[in-house]
């Protein structure tokens, strides 16, 4: 389980590496702060209804959420000395990554 | 020498870490703080998913997102967000995979700046495609 829980931590350090910088820098920074004026709701919505978009992005999610998922455990193990809570500490991050992806999945692929 | 049961347990051997261990040293606080990033990174999913979310339920709901993104609190967050994804990017690229990913190219491996410079290039392309689509 560990080879394959590594894999996705890896394949998400990646994605998240090449793709949230300038995504968070337009929606976070770049368009609220008006540097850059923001998409119209048509333009959005046409790029967001493409398959190819929604499958992107889900793979993003989904790899990001498991990315942080195993980063943090260890995070918490190591930085805050807590390896005598690890059920607890693993049930977390898995539980959440796998709620998240499932939630990424819902409204990517879902809705219409 | 005779070996027999003995109910005394020797003394294990735990030295006792502070929680603060990561503060002594600038490499240790860089590695809890790349270990950290990794909230942020989760925090993206959920600021994306609200984004969808928003742009799916019409043109209302996404001009209610984008003035809710240019609330202080939102703003603050997302800076901060942005340097912790941003340290997870430079070190991710071009300190840990050039030297983790091992490429070989006509039987010799290929030196870790050869492959840091290809990422720069992956990162610039899916940086210039992904505003290129959001921004038409």
């Amino acid at each position: 389980m560990e080879p394959f829980l590594w894999l996705l931590f890896s394949a998400g350090g990646v994605l998240s590496a090449l793709l949230i910088p300038a995504l968070l820098f337009l929606f976070g920074l770049a368009f609220p702060l008006g540097w850059v004026s923001p998409p119209d709701h048509a333009h959005l919505s046409a790029v967001l209804s493409h398959p190819v978009t929604r499958v992107a992005l889900l793979g993003l999610c989904v790899l990001a959420l498991f990315h942080w998922a195993h980063r943090f455990r260890y995070a918490l193990y190591d930085g805050l000395q807590l390896k005598h809570l690890e059920r607890a500490i693993t049930l977390f991050c898995y539980g959440g990554a796998l709620t998240g992806s499932a939630v990424a999945g819902y409204f990517l692929l879902a809705v219409p | 020498m005779k070996v027999e049961y003995t109910q005394f347990h020797p003394r294990w051997y735990r030295p006792r870490v502070p929680v603060f261990w990561w503060l002594r040293r600038r490499s240790y606080l860089l590695f809890v703080l790349r270990e950290l990033s990794s909230v942020f990174v989760a925090w993206f999913v959920v600021f994306l998913l609200l984004l969808v979310n928003a742009v799916a339920q019409g043109p209302e709901d996404y001009r209610r997102f984008l003035d809710w993104s240019a609330t202080p609190g939102m703003l603050l967050l997302n800076v901060v967000a942005l340097c912790f994804i941003l340290l997870h990017a430079v070190t991710w690229l071009f300190t840990l995979s050039p030297h983790a990913m091992v490429v070989r190219l006509r039987g010799r491996r290929l030196p870790p700046a050869v492959i840091g410079a290809g990422n720069l290039v992956a990162w610039m392309l899916a940086s210039a495609l992904a505003a290129f689509l959001i921004l038409g």
